[in-house]
């Protein structure tokens, strides 16, 4: 297993919900599935912990922004899957959009047009 | 949603436990695919998850709403503790029980009493239409005021702007034959328009039209839903059917709803006036008046429409050739409308807010008993808060856990409390005034239901709150380190507890003084010399002879006086007489001035007017009233018509200045009219009952000319027969007394049994009850401060238990200490009576309206109550005492 602890970034609690509602735009899975995409994803850089993954799930499922059922995985064993809800969908576009603006509004002040940069 | 999960957390946990265990099934099933070995695998996975219990916890608390958890905790808590100390629980709980109940019984009444409003539509457009004549001097001895005269009614309701509907009525009785025996019935006789303001409709049939109310048409009747079903069985062919009435037949066009009155009056038949107005004159004051006031209209707008009515009403009647109708002008007729509640309701809401008063008092002490209670446990729970307060809890979760018990508490003293209300609420009814306003709407409704769980909350908070400042403070310290051992005890400690038995006993002395007055008022009234004697063996009954049955009047008068010499004839009977009413009976009699011949008056004076009565020979001497000088008539005067009279005693001495002045002067009803001589004067006789001072009399024959008016004989034809028998009110001579009346004539009910006693009493009933109301109060207070201040003491002598023993080991005598003890119950009981007293010369004033005899400052009751309660004081801190000088001082000094 590649696991860097330096290089692992902390998630705060807002961004584990939008990941995991970006996860859920491909299609429907479960919670193991979510955290491993993320984790491949991100090239390994993004870690969820276990301990927050399942608290952020059951928060977005009672905001309504994602929906569940009980499933029998490809495995055979029954897992429960997590798919995203109309409400969900458009609340990653705004997220998504709120994220853009930020990382343009940090990239702005990081590596400044017009100054001398590296 | 969130209610949805909040219920089914249970089934929320048991599915994350699933979810995570295959969350680790899939991570080990990779692991192993990776290349690890099995339990490796799953030991890798594990770590990988972290702490699962965490997980579970972090969810099922998103699950969870905190405040109702918390509470739940709570209560569970607060049920386990009351379990614990089963003494205290039942204890607070009663007490707790019969002050809610109390108060909700009380509420009850006063709710439906006075709160609420009439069964009319709506009933804030009726009003009443009185009004006062302070010109017409001598009315103000009588009744409320002026009442309406039938040319009245006709002005008023023709011309006025301002009511939708108005209409007079009177109350009265009636005779009915033909159905079963025959029975007097209670009737209201209508105008037209008081059905049409009252609005409510029939139950079958119609009401009584305009039509109805010709003097020449076809005379109709409505009956009450009572009578309906009684006498018809509720059959609804029984419109259309005849029934006599005062023996001519009247045909049934309705029936009114149950529980209908016409404002106060209950009755069996409604009949219309049906006044000639040919024959009306300006006079007959004796009908009341209800209205219907348009949407919009005041009270105010009403009073000057009436009023501006008053002078059309002189310019279009008269009372007579050679009379002046503007006359009236002098008594200076004003009208005082008044909501019809307010009618309804009359003086007794005076009574019943002293009544809730006294018993929220009562609430009060009991609330103080509880808090002390609560007090002593929350003392003896120091060490367990102070733990708690230890391990994290804030001063506000813990105060709030102690605020949960309270109010537990408080809620459960709540429900007992509503099922004693309804056994309480009988009982109020039982000994209350018999004629309670609204008696038959009295009943615990939702209102009532609100203010029982109020009354609940709120006690429980105020219970709750004192212990619950106190001790969930920060002296955690001091308590943990073990409970107070030192050998004084805080005295701060004891302060709440010693302010709430001083304000126990202030209160008590309110309610004692409140009792004491009542009980002089009651004391005052008894010695009060009514007018007539030994009233348990003076029986009385209404007969009415309406002349549809008998046309004449001297027949009426010698068919009255065979019955009564009938009844003289049977054993065991004194004396018989009878008169238009008895004393204190309530029916109006009527009234007029009266002109001496003797004495002068300048034109167009009018004399004061007196009250008019009439009655027959032997009918003082039966009831036990006093002829001062001269005599009675006689049965030969009466037939043979001669102008004799009596007078009271205080118009002979109005007029005269002295009884045996009086004899032989002449006097008359006004000018054209026969002098009548006075051949008696009668002590005063305290008609409108003992509170109200003896009217003017002037005591004519029951038969005479001019009884109705200039020109006819007439006889007063129904009157209140008094019999005086050491058998009264026995059930053999009621039936001996029956068959009397019968041998006469089979046709005449005998109505209203009853003995002069029993109207003696019922007139006192507002101060009879006031008096048990504030007596039971009393007592319940006296009780609960004995309590209150022996738990005290008792509590002081456990807490000082070392300091006894080693002022016993030093020499300390068992008087002494039973002295030091009883002497602080006394300082407490003083401080309470210092405190009571200026608080009940306050309030005591409020109920200066039912005080009689006695200044609201009585000396006596003021010094001996406050010697009631010093006396109770010492007898409930002597036991305790006792208690303290017993210890054994070795006993005492071994605990330290």
């Amino acid at each position: 297993m590649n696991r860097n602890p330096t290089s692992r970034i902390e998630l705060l609690q807002g961004t584990l919900d939008v990941l995991i509602l970006r996860t859920l735009l491909a299609g429907p899975t479960h919670g193991h599935a979510i955290a491993k995409h993320i984790q491949r994803t991100s090239e390994d850089l993004l870690q969820v912990e276990t301990g927050s993954l399942y608290p952020a799930l059951h928060r977005l499922e009672a905001q309504g922004w994602i929906a569940a059922s009980w499933e029998l995985s490809d495995k055979g064993k029954r897992a429960r899957y997590y798919r995203l809800t109309p409400r969900g969908r458009k609340q990653l576009a705004t997220e998504q959009s709120k994220w853009e603006a930020f990382s343009r509004a940090m990239g702005l002040i990081l590596n400044p047009a017009g100054e001398e940069g590296r | 949603m969130r209610w949805s999960r909040y219920f089914r957390r249970a089934k929320w946990d048991r599915e994350r436990l699933e979810e995570i265990e295959s969350h680790l099934e899939i991570e080990t099933g990779e692991n192993v695919a990776s290349g690890m070995e099995h339990h490796q695998a799953r030991a890798a996975a594990r770590r990988d998850l972290g702490n699962a219990s965490l997980i579970r916890e972090a969810i099922y608390d998103m699950n969870t709403i905190s405040f109702l958890g918390t509470l739940g905790r709570d209560l569970r808590h607060g049920l386990r503790a009351l379990r614990r100390d089963p003494v205290f629980a039942v204890v607070a709980l009663l007490t707790l029980a019969i002050g809610i109940g109390a108060n909700t019984a009380v509420f009850s009444v006063v709710n439906s009493v006075l709160l609420k409003p009439l069964r009319y539509p709506k009933a804030e457009e009726l009003v009443a239409l009185r009004q006062v004549a302070p010109g017409a001097a001598g009315l103000a001895s009588f009744a409320e005021g002026l009442r309406l005269s039938p040319s009245m009614y006709f002005t008023y309701g023709e011309h006025n702007r301002a009511f939708q509907s108005l209409g007079v009525w009177i109350t009265g009785t009636a005779n009915v034959t033909g159905l079963a025996e025959p029975e007097q019935v209670r009737t209201v006789d209508v105008s037209d328009g008081v059905l049409p303001a009252l609005l409510v409709p029939p139950a079958i049939g119609r009401w009584l039209s305009a039509a109805d109310q010709d003097p020449r048409g076809p005379e109709r009747v409505m009956l009450s839903y009572g009578y309906w079903q009684r006498r018809f069985g509720g059959d609804p062919s029984a419109i259309g059917r005849n029934i006599r009435v005062d023996s001519r037949p009247r045909e049934i066009v309705g029936v009114m709803p149950q529980g209908f009155r016409i404002v106060n009056a209950d009755f069996d038949l409604i009949m219309p006036l049906a006044f000639d107005r040919g024959k009306l004159i300006l006079a007959g004051f004796g009908f009341q008046g209800i209205a219907r006031l348009k949407p919009g209209v005041g009270i105010q707008q009403a009073d000057a429409d009436v009023a501006r009515m008053i002078p059309v009403w002189m310019d279009s009647w008269s009372n007579g050739p050679g009379t002046n109708p503007h006359f009236y002008e002098t008594w200076k007729i004003t009208p005082v409308i008044r909501p019809l509640k307010q009618e309804v309701v009359g003086s007794v809401s005076d009574v019943l807010w002293v009544v809730m008063g006294t018993i929220g008092l009562v609430m009060l002490i009991a609330c103080a008993n509880v808090t002390n209670l609560l007090l002593v446990r929350a003392e003896a729970r120091q060490h367990e808060l102070a733990l708690r307060a230890a391990i994290g809890a804030g001063r506000a979760r813990i105060m709030g856990s102690l605020l949960v018990e309270s109010l537990l508490l408080s809620l459960m003293g709540g429900v007992l409390g509503v099922a004693l209300a309804y056994g309480g609420q009988r009982l109020l009814l039982a000994i209350g005034p018999g004629n309670l306003p609204r008696l038959n709407e009295i009943s615990i409704d939702p209102r009532t239901l609100a203010f029982t769980v109020l009354l609940s909350m709120l006690t429980g908070l105020l219970l709750g709150l004192i212990p619950a400042l106190k001790y969930s403070g920060p002296k955690i310290a001091i308590a943990l380190r073990g409970a107070g051992r030192t050998s004084g005890v805080s005295r701060e400690r004891h302060r709440a507890r010693n302010l709430l038995v001083v304000a126990q006993v202030a209160m008590a002395l309110v309610l004692l003084v409140g009792a004491g007055l009542m009980i002089r008022t009651f004391q005052a009234m008894r010695t009060v010399d009514p007018g007539f004697t030994d009233a348990r063996r003076l029986q009385t009954m209404r007969i009415s002879i309406p002349d549809s049955l008998v046309a004449e009047p001297e027949r009426v008068t010698r068919i009255q006086n065979e019955i009564v010499d009938k009844l003289a004839a049977m054993p065991g009977v004194s004396a018989v007489g009878f008169a238009n009413e008895m004393p204190m009976e309530g029916f109006e009699s009527a009234w007029d001035a009266i002109y001496a011949q003797d004495k002068t008056y300048s034109d167009g004076e009018i004399p004061p007017l007196r009250l008019y009565k009439n009655i027959s020979p032997g009918s003082l001497r039966a009831a036990g009233t006093r002829i001062i000088a001269g005599r009675e008539l006689t049965w030969q005067e009466v037939y043979s018509q001669r102008p004799v009279v009596l007078i009271s005693d205080n118009l002979a001495r109005e007029l005269w200045g002295a009884p045996s002045a009086a004899l032989g002067k002449r006097i008359r009803e006004f000018e054209g009219m026969p002098w009548w001589e006075v051949i008696g004067v009668v002590q005063d006789v305290r008609e409108n009952g003992v509170q109200a001072k003896a009217p003017e009399t002037v005591y004519w024959p029951t038969m005479m000319k001019d009884l109705y008016g200039p020109g006819s004989l007439g006889a007063v034809r129904s009157v209140t027969i008094v019999a005086r028998s050491q058998r009264a009110a026995t059930e053999a001579f009621l039936k001996e007394i029956q068959q009397a009346v019968w041998s006469v004539n089979a046709n005449l009910p005998v109505a209203s049994v009853r003995t002069m006693e029993d109207i003696y009493d019922a007139s006192l009933a507002r101060t009879s009850f006031t008096l048990v109301m504030l007596g039971i109060a009393g007592a319940m207070a006296l009780v609960l401060g004995i309590i209150g201040i022996y738990g005290m003491i008792s509590y002081a002598v456990s807490q000082r238990t070392s300091e006894i023993g080693i002022r016993l080991a030093l020499g300390a005598q068992q008087t002494q200490l039973r002295r030091m003890f009883v002497r602080s119950g006394l300082i407490l009981a003083g401080i309470g009576v210092l405190i009571g007293l200026p608080a009940a010369i306050a309030l005591m004033r409020l109920m200066k309206s039912l005080l009689f005899g006695i200044s609201a400052l009585d000396p006596i009751t003021y010094a001996a109550v406050p010697m009631i309660l010093v006396v109770a004081a010492v007898l409930a801190s002597y036991l305790p005492a006792r208690r303290a000088a017993s210890v054994d001082p070795v006993d005492a000094l071994k605990a330290e």
